[in-house]
């Protein structure tokens, strides 16, 4: 007996009202796959309410007939073809069932598109075709429903099939097919309509078995995210499930975040005798290593040369299904695969408004609507392009308790996807003769990235150009990196976005490095407010980096105000403006603290001067 | 990869989901077809373990066959067995028919299970395919205090990511057979060699489709007595599998009612 195939999964959608149920309840019908006695329950429910037939009793009153036995119910319904068999998701209509709606439809692997002949697109018909795509539900077609109600009119089907396709268009979308078709009266569902002669497309039926099953995502980058570590016994089998592609035993794996390696053991199983040496996307899997690297859940393994990209910052579609807005600055739960992450809403780039795809810019965004964001993390994420790998490219978003909003990963114009770009060509690091001591012997003092951090008007480049002269006059190799003159050169290609602004900080920690690896002490002076983006800088050069927190409250910053930016921020002028609009995060565990409140400009050199002095004076030690 | 290792795993997936976020996590093990298949589930997902408690709620009217299954196989399968006896029908709610009556009695038993070892939540094995009210449940799904469930505010669930952050005092029923149909379920015992109570082999021209308890389930016509019998059984048939469970049947909400009361 062959083996069964799995029943595609079909999701409805369309504005309340536009008649799914009546369609799913003709489809099911004519297809011959309604359940024993069914017909004639229906028959009798209708005339006991005096009613001509109806078929979204088949759907809507399960509940009056679980007396009989009958096992159809609201959300699924299963049915078969001459060529295979489906489950059909009901999505409901009503504005207020949108997480039910988004429940059903994320699982599905095609999508019912029904249009209103005689209302035409509304509200939702829009909403949920927009929110087809965001789910990555590109197999659509649509019936344009009750064409009974419009005399089978040509013209009519016409105008609305050109209204949604175009819609649809817009959002990248190409449905199979526009159907008209009459759920009441079953034209063009399983059989050919004798009411519309004009009509030499596909019936509804013919529509959705041209479906085809998602490919396989075996031939594409293997993904395996950690969902747990066992030890039952000797063995420490790493459990989770690929994702995407597929692993063997041998592969060398690296765990992202944090680039960890190790050779696959052995593939693990129950009963025993049954091990694999292989497994492929969609297998549910156990992994012994050779190393006993320290790896856990949410680390996403991979092979060299194909791994995800690491980030702290992301840009996003989503749709928000929570009680509560989402709100600019507010901090959620982010799941991703099996990782978890505290992310903060740094800028809510704009709602979109599903009826003309207008978009305007918001600080909140209410249920059921659907905005771009970007979203930081205080930790390394590794995701995917979600058009690329869909799995590790999309993500939940957790508020208080609840499961509140679902998006998908832009990864376009990223700063991480550019720089991996370059890392996949053959670069080697080139090892020169004159070591790092050597330099230092030479300039007689050592070298090392004295990076000043703080809000705006806290006095780092005071104080940069302050200390570089003192350090120059006594004849130390010195030298100053300032924001404006790397964003005139270095990074003139580089905006003011988020992702932008890690990017030039990545660039500024990596020049910096270059300068003290041929012996400068180089000064740095940056806002740099996110510490995982100065914490990346350290971890470019660790035994060079020194933490420098030139601290000022903000009502001294403020005060102060030497470029009159906080006016401006005040006023609305500037946004994202450091201590305003957006976060600062203090050093940690600075190397050292500056309080330029406190303390006058001379002494503050002093302390400085004082801690290079310590520090970096003899070149010998530190 | 064909449909039945699909269904296995994602089955193991949410197993291990739960193993990871749900702790102490308990098993219903009614002695069935389904909460077999579930415990060679686990045994997958934890490479040969149950690594915790199977619960058996003793009705004390389960048929002599399951109760001999039930002393084989805990012992055979390592399972740590927890045994709670039901109590009485006359305690129960009287305002239910008398089939959902006796049936309430498990839900009680459950319920002081969860109680005596403190269990943040319970696997259990129903099916969408089986009842309309279990067709629209979630994988992971929130209960009250008293195991009651809300069916108006379920959480959405959707790419495999479930709710898995609770108010306290929260319990979570979670199923990872949701997606499997009946037919589903005897492929892969077949598949599997999974062990069965004899009862579901028809013997005089009934078997049965559906195991509770001795006085309110009823055998259906039938000569299928093999594996592939079944099968081929279930491919043709348009009944319903629960047909022969008198408490579905006697009022059209009694099953809804069992369940917003905290039954499976």
């Amino acid at each position: 007996m062959p083996e069964p195939i799995a029943p595609l999964r079909i999701a409805l959608a369309g504005h309340v009202d536009h008649g799914k149920s009546t369609l799913v309840g003709r489809l099911v019908h004519d297809t011959g796959s309604l359940p024993d006695g069914k017909l004639e329950a229906i028959r009798a429910s209708s005339a006991k309410r005096g009613m001509p037939f109806e078929w979204a009793f088949l759907l809507d009153a399960f509940q009056a007939e679980r007396d009989q036995g009958i096992t159809i119910d609201t959300t699924q319904v299963w049915l078969k073809t001459a060529k295979r068999a489906y489950t059909l998701v009901d999505a409901p209509g009503h504005k207020e069932f949108l997480r039910n709606m988004v429940t059903g439809a994320a699982a599905a692997e095609g999508a019912l598109l029904v249009v209103d002949a005689k209302e035409g697109v509304r509200e939702q018909s829009r909403r949920h075709g927009y929110l087809l795509s965001l789910l990555g539900l590109t197999q659509v077609v649509v019936a344009v429903n009750k064409m009974d109600l419009v005399g089978y009119d040509q013209a009519r089907f016409t105008e609305v099939a050109h209204a949604i396709g175009a819609y649809l268009d817009s959002l990248g979308v190409a449905p199979k097919a526009v159907i008209p078709v009459s759920g009441r009266e079953g034209d063009n569902v399983a059989s050919r309509s004798a009411a519309m002669p004009w009509y030499r497309g596909p019936t509804l039926v013919e529509a959705i078995d041209g479906f085809q099953p998602p490919p396989p995502a075996v031939d594409q980058p293997l993904r395996f995210p950690i969902q747990d570590v066992y030890k039952f016994d000797e063995r420490r089998i790493i459990a989770g499930r690929i994702e995407s592609g597929r692993l063997e035993v041998g592969d060398t794996l690296v765990f992202s975040p944090g680039g960890r390696r190790a050779r696959v053991a052995a593939i693990e199983a129950w009963p025993e005798d049954r091990r694999p040496s292989e497994a492929e996307a969609g297998r549910s899997i156990g992994i012994t290593l050779d190393d006993q690297i320290f790896v856990e859940r949410g680390q996403i393994g991979h092979l060299e040369d194909a791994g995800p990209v690491e980030t702290n910052s992301l840009r996003a579609r989503l749709v928000w299904l929570g009680r509560q807005p989402l709100v600019r600055g507010k901090r959620y739960k982010l799941k991703l695969a099996t990782a978890e992450h505290q992310v903060e809403v740094q800028t809510i780039e704009r709602v979109i408004d599903t009826a003309d795809l207008a978009s305007r810019s918001a600080d909140a965004v209410l249920a059921g609507e659907i905005a771009e964001v970007v979203l930081r993390a205080r930790s390394t994420l590794a995701v995917d392009d979600a058009r690329l790998l869909p799995r590790t490219g999309r993500f939940v978003l957790v508020d208080g308790y609840d499961v509140a909003g679902g998006g998908t990963i832009s990864l376009d114009g990223h700063a991480r996807a550019r720089r991996d770009s370059i890392r996949s060509t053959n670069v080697k690091r080139v090892e020169g003769q004159v070591s790092l001591a050597e330099r230092w012997q030479a300039n007689g003092h050592r070298s090392g990235i004295l990076w000043f951090t703080g809000l705006s008007g806290a006095g780092k480049s005071t104080l940069a150009v302050e200390l570089e002269h003192h350090l120059f006059r006594k004849g130390w190799h010195v030298a100053v990196l300032d924001g404006d003159n790397i964003r005139h050169g270095l990074s003139a290609d580089l905006g003011f976005s988020p992702e932008d602004r890690a990017e030039n900080i990545r660039r500024v920690g990596e020049v910096a490095a270059l300068f003290a690896r041929a012996g400068l002490i180089v000064i740095t002076a940056f806002i740099s407010p996110y510490r995982e983006d100065r914490d990346r800088v350290r971890r470019i050069a660790p035994d060079l980096f020194h933490e420098i927190h030139v601290a000022a409250d903000l009502a001294t910053c403020e005060q102060r105000d030497p470029k009159g930016l906080y006016r401006k921020a005040r006023a609305g002028k500037i946004q994202e403006f450091t201590g305003i609009s957006a976060p600062y995060e203090p050093p940690e565990a600075p190397e050292l603290v500056v309080d330029t409140a406190a303390h006058r400009l001379e002494a503050c050199l002093a302390q400085l001067s004082a801690y290079v002095e310590a520090h970096l004076g003899a070149p010998g030690g530190r | 990869m064909d449909h039945l290792d699909a269904l296995e795993s994602q089955s193991v997936y949410i197993l291990r989901e739960a193993f990871n976020k749900l702790d102490p996590l308990g098993l219903l093990w009614s002695l069935g077809k389904d909460s077999n298949v579930m415990v060679w589930l686990c045994r997958k997902a934890f490479f040969g373990r149950v690594p915790f408690p199977a619960l058996f709620c003793d009705t004390g009217k389960k048929f002599p066959e399951m109760y001999a299954f039930r002393d084989r196989y805990a012992r055979e399968w390592g399972l740590d067995l927890m045994q709670e006896p039901c109590p009485p029908v006359e305690e129960m709610d009287p305002t239910l028919p008398p089939a959902a009556r006796s049936s309430a009695r498990k839900t009680y038993a459950l319920k002081s299970l969860v109680q005596r070892l403190g269990l943040k939540a319970v696997i259990a094995g129903i099916r969408r395919d089986e009842d309309a009210t279990r067709a629209k449940e979630r994988y992971f799904s929130p209960r009250g205090e008293n195991a009651e469930w809300d069916v108006r505010e379920q959480p959405p669930e959707l790419w495999d990511q479930f709710k898995t952050d609770f108010a306290p005092g929260t319990h979570i029923r979670v199923h990872p057979l949701l997606h499997w149909t009946e037919v589903d379920v005897w492929r892969y015992i077949r598949r599997e060699e999974i062990p069965v109570v004899d009862l579901y082999f028809a013997k005089g021209g009934k078997r049965y489709r559906s195991l509770g308890d001795q006085d309110i389930t009823n055998p259906m016509a039938s000569v299928a007595a093999t594996l592939d019998e079944i099968i081929a059984e279930l491919e043709a048939t348009r009944a319903p599998e629960r047909a022969g469970r008198a408490m579905d049947h006697e009022a059209e909400d009694s099953f809804e009612r069992l369940r917003v009361a905290g039954y499976m």
